[in-house]
């Protein structure tokens, strides 16, 4: 497993609590698992994804991240609409695994309000709330 | 030591079924034909099933062959804490094999089965003598059947009652089987922390405990090996509040006769027939899990129940109250009948001394080991004793490595990454069948390969070695399941 | 005692280096008021020859053949065990082993049951099989939480004329969840009304058994295009599964998920268990699948071997939210099915299954020329409804006094159907048998 210092924690990007990251991605909201979680994960073997069109509130389970031996749930860091899904994670799970913050994006959320993604964690913040865990 | 038990040999391959046989061979002896042959709609038939044909020897060469890739307790020590891996007697399978019982038909008119329902009452009995409890069911079909029927009882108690409550309380120690089937009676599970000690405390319990609480699930011995020593203020929290307690009672090999569960506030509870009363584990199954119950919660046992009417027994659905039937007909008679036999060749001073030893055994290993390795609870433990790999870890060596290793020693790994609550966890639970040489083979091997740790830790995560595979790769099985050939 | 290997030098060795004075001082940790009082009372301990002597006393007090002529099905039927599977099953490796959780030194079972999956699937004709359920009842409970789960409905379909007991069970299963199960009754002929599921609404499954309790044949692809309509998931099971080794399997008829039990494949009846649940579906269900799975994968030096996979799905990984609570199953018997069927083959399969069909036709056949008729006018398998003239209970009585159980009556099933009895004739019954049966009948 990584040490903190080696962690990836992009400035262009916004954390939760819960090792999320969100960026405004062409008027949607767009969100993946962070270096931390795939890194303690390990091998991401499967992603389970909502349905496009379906709705959730902000901090609501809308699917899950499985490795051989464990689950983790997945949750919205802003309320809204799915607009789109990671279609490549079917084929291809380890994209979350190799680039979290690109290729392996999860979903797409048309917020219902835009204001949400402000209020979550900068990097900096992050990385200080790591090191206290 | 200089001479392991681990060693390299020649086993052989074996392709899988259908690659092997050929059409028109056969292993199977027809029965002669002495009717007439019917025709079917040619719209109902089908072309059968694409299995091989094999020759009768094709059959036996792919199943020995397979059998000497596995690793029994018959093989050598199998310490898998949790489990129970006793020795497993083979009279209970000359018993299990006579025609009375092999094959009679669950469905027979009573009269006509009295031998079957007379082990099975008597069974019942006994099940009820060694745990202390007022009446017990013989139809889960394995240890989480038995948890599921424990929470249907719980339901239909609170229901009887006029009252429904949603949650019920479960420690962080307990096996994932608990909250499942929690889960299938619909109730939510409220967790609770084991206190620095490795037990729970009545305070923790009683902060969560309220009358929208259904009762407790608690393990005693736990998970931990440790014995619930706060159990009866526990009891007596939950029942204050108008709760019930279930009872894991899988680690019941640490206590026959040594423990009452009905004093200690038990309501319900159920036993792995194929851990402590030593009927075998199968690769898998089948095992069987009895619930013995305190009478208040006799009226919602399942049906049909054997009784006694005189001198003969009778199968018996008159209980308005049951939770109804679990399985297609009586539940795993064949495993109880194993049981039963058990029982009978060890008597009750047989049976306490088993959980005695059962008890000395761990207790030893624990002390031998834990100098090197770390013990999570420096306490006297029941059956099973539960190390970690924090000594290790400076040498990048994990549970896992050191499990992976052990196979090459000649030992079965034990328990590893359970309970949760322990970070890298090794469960060890020798039980009373292994003799002190044999014990202290095993200690040796895991000392050696604490050495190694420290040596030679490339060693480790290359391990095993000298098994048939090395480590397979679970990440691709995972990502594209290949399920059936 | 022979499996208590400690000798009192053991023992106090062991003591000794463990700090404590005797065996009972090991407990000090348990408080007094949580020990037994009393010592436990049971028999005192027999030897291996008077347990032996016990054990064929009480089994000689069950009616078995060759004493007795049993020709009862419903749900676990008499067939012959070949002693070649018999003897393999009885290697200690299969035996005493555990869940093989340590894949490189259990690749014995787990390549084994790699082959029940697929011969399983092959039997039922679905495209994936787990690895073993506790028996029919339990799979079919198992199948119908999985649809509701997939379609996320909450109301189920079942035949009537499932197994009463499989009924009963999934019952049980239900009560606390507050899902709903409706009844589809059967029609004159024997089979399922697939017209009644005209009028539901919002269904996660219907579930149909073929063949039925009766022994009829149902018409699952009318069952599956009807269900299909109404967007619901067919759940086919099944008693007997050598019926397939002759009809059309229920995953080529359009079936969803497969379900049953699988004594029949070479499992001692056993006053009921244990048996065999076994459990099949389309691939695209998987994640949903409860139960064991056993993947097919390479080790690190890529040679091929096998672990268990999909493991995210139980629950020691997804505790309270697992497809299914389950942990042992019923592994050996799942290896004593495969054994089973690759000792009969393709070809042994279909012949035994066959030979089944026509003994039973034969009794049928025989009992109607007696002027016993069978109310059902479906075709059956190996297993079907008779209905005694007069007085039924008095033949049945009659039959018995002469070691004849002639089938299981109905009455406490059925009561639409109390003069009747579902009558069983396996590859076991010979014709001799199937005669003096007819004869008695009559007399």
């Amino acid at each position: 497993m990584k040490e903190i210092s080696q962690l990836n924690l992009p400035e262009n990007v916004r954390f939760t609590e819960d090792h999320e990251w969100s960026r405004k991605e062409d008027g949607a909201i767009r969100m993946g698992i962070d270096d931390y979680a795939q890194d303690q994960l390990g091998d991401v073997v499967f992603v389970e994804l909502p349905q496009v069109g379906d709705t959730f509130a902000k901090g609501d389970a809308f699917g899950s991240v499985e490795s051989v031996k464990a689950v983790s749930e997945l949750f919205m860091p802003v309320g809204g609409e799915i607009s789109a899904i990671n279609k490549n994670l079917e084929e291809s799970p380890e994209l979350v695994n190799t680039s979290p913050y690109e290729e392996g994006w999860m979903i797409d959320v048309k917020p219902d309000d835009p204001g949400e993604l402000d209020a979550l964690m900068t990097s900096d913040a992050y990385l200080e709330m790591l090191k206290g865990l | 030591m200089t001479d392991t038990l681990g060693t390299t040999g020649l086993i052989l391959n074996e392709p899988l079924l259908w690659e092997k046989g050929r059409k028109g061979r056969c292993g199977y002896s027809l029965p002669r034909r002495d009717v007439p042959l019917s025709s079917l709609d040619p719209g109902l038939t089908g072309s059968g099933p694409d299995f091989p044909d094999l020759s009768e020897v094709d059959l036996v060469r792919h199943y020995t062959r397979l059998s000497t890739w596995n690793f029994g307790v018959d093989t050598g020590t199998y310490p898998l804490g949790s489990c129970t891996m006793k020795y497993n007697p083979k009279t209970n399978e000359r018993q299990a094999g006579l025609p009375g019982f092999a094959a009679a038909h669950p469905l027979l008119p009573p009269e006509l089965a009295q031998g079957a329902l007379a082990l099975m009452h008597d069974l019942q009995r006994y099940l009820a003598e060694i745990t202390g409890m007022d009446a017990v069911s013989l139809q889960p079909a394995a240890g989480a059947h038995g948890e599921l029927a424990g929470m249907l009882l719980i339901y239909a108690y609170h229901r009887s009652k006029g009252t429904q409550r949603s949650k019920i309380i479960i420690p962080d120690t307990a096996h994932g089987t608990n909250p499942a089937s929690a889960a299938l009676c619909g109730y939510r599970p409220v967790p609770i922390q084991s206190g620095a000690q490795g037990v729970l405390t009545a305070e923790v319990v009683a902060a969560v405990m309220d009358e929208e609480t259904a009762g407790i699930m608690v393990t005693n011995p736990n998970t931990l090996g440790l014995f619930e020593q706060n159990i009866r203020q526990i009891t007596d929290i939950v029942h204050a509040k108008g709760g019930l307690v279930y009872c894991d009672g899988a680690n019941m090999n640490a206590v026959m006769g040594i423990v009452d569960l009905k004093a200690i506030g038990i309501d319900v509870l159920h036993l792995n027939l194929h851990k402590t009363f030593s009927t075998p584990h199968g690769g898998g199954g089948p095992g069987s899990g009895p619930v013995c119950v305190h009478k208040r919660l006799e009226p919602f046992l399942p049906v049909p129940r054997v009784i006694k009417e005189g001198d003969t027994y009778t199968l018996s659905e008159e209980f308005p109250q049951s939770i109804g039937k679990l399985d297609t007909f009586h539940g795993h008679f064949g495993i109880m009948v194993r049981a039963y036999s058990y029982i009978l060749s060890l008597g009750p001073d047989g049976l306490k001394k088993a959980s005695q030893l059962a008890v000395l055994n761990a207790n030893y290993i624990k002390e031998k080991l834990k100098g090197t390795f770390h013990l999570t609870h420096d306490r006297p433990c029941m059956h099973e004793c539960v190390f970690s790999d924090k000594n290790q870890a400076s040498y990048g060596v994990t549970t896992l490595d050191m499990a992976k290793r052990l196979m090459d020693y000649g030992f079965h790994p034990p328990t590893i990454y359970f309970p949760l609550v322990v970070p890298g966890a090794i469960m060890i639970e020798p039980t009373e069948t292994e003799c002190k040489e044999d014990i202290d083979r095993f200690i040796d091997a895991m000392q050696q390969i604490a050495r190694e740790a420290a040596e030679n830790p490339q060693l480790l995560h290359d391990a095993p070695h000298k098994s048939k595979v090395r480590r397979l790769d679970e990440v691709s099985a995972a990502r594209k399941p290949c399920l059936t050939g | 005692m022979r499996y208590l290997p400690h000798t009192p030098e053991d023992i106090a060795d062991m003591l000794a280096q463990v700090g404590v004075e005797s065996l009972d001082a090991l407990f000090a940790t348990i408080p007094e008021d949580c020990c037994c009082r009393l010592g436990m009372k049971l028999p005192q301990a027999l030897t291996e020859w008077e347990l032996n002597d016990h054990m064929d006393a009480l089994a000689a007090r069950t009616a078995v053949s060759p004493d007795f002529k049993v020709f009862m099905g419903a749900g676990s039927y008499d067939h012959f065990v070949p002693s070649a599977a018999r003897h393999v099953l009885t290697r200690s490796e299969f035996v005493t082993s555990y869940t093989p959780y340590q894949p490189e030194i259990s690749q014995g079972t787990l390549q084994a049951i790699y082959e029940y999956q697929t011969l399983a699937s092959r039997l039922m004709g679905t495209e994936v099989a787990t690895a073993s359920h506790y028996d029919g009842s339990t799979a079919l409970a198992e199948a119908l939480l999985m649809a509701i789960r997939v379609t996320r409905k909450k109301r189920v379909a079942v035949s009537a004329a499932v197994h009463p007991h499989h009924r009963r069970v999934v019952g049980t299963y239900f009560d606390p969840t507050g899902l709903e199960i409706v009844e589809l009754p059967y029609l004159a002929d024997g089979r399922t009304d697939l017209a009644a599921l005209d009028s539901l609404e919002d269904l996660a499954a219907v579930a149909v058994q073929s063949p039925n309790f009766f022994g009829c044949i149902e018409d699952l692809q009318a069952a599956a295009d009807a269900t299909h309509t109404r967007e619901a998931l067919l759940v086919a099971s099944f008693t007997e599964p050598l019926a397939f080794g002759l009809l059309k399997n229920p995953g080529s008829l359009g079936a969803d998920i497969v379900c049953g039990e699988g004594q029949s494949l070479g499992l001692p009846r056993s006053f009921g268990g244990p048996g065999l649940g076994m459990l099949g579906s389309r691939m695209k269900f998987v994640r949903s699948l409860p139960g064991r799975l056993v993947g097919r994968t390479q080790d690190r030096d890529g040679r091929d071997g096998f672990v268990l996979t999909l493991a995210t799905r139980e629950q020691h990984i997804r505790r309270e939210k697992a497809t299914s609570n389950i942990c042992t199953n019923n592994s050996l018997c799942a290896l004593t099915a495969a054994v089973y069927m690759a000792a009969l083959g393709a070809t042994g399969f279909r012949e035994l299954a066959q030979l089944n069909r026509d003994k039973a036709e034969y009794l049928k056949s025989s009992l109607a020329q007696a002027g016993f008729d069978t109310p059902f006018s479906s075709p059956t398998f190996n297993e079907f409804v008779v209905r005694f003239p007069g007085d039924f209970d008095t033949v049945y009585s009659r039959l018995l006094d002469k070691k004849i159980v002639a089938g299981l009556p109905l009455a406490k099933y059925y009561p639409e159907l109390s003069d009747c009895t579902l009558l069983c004739a396996t590859e076991t019954a010979g014709k001799h048998d199937l005669d003096d049966l007819v004869k008695e009948v009559r007399s």
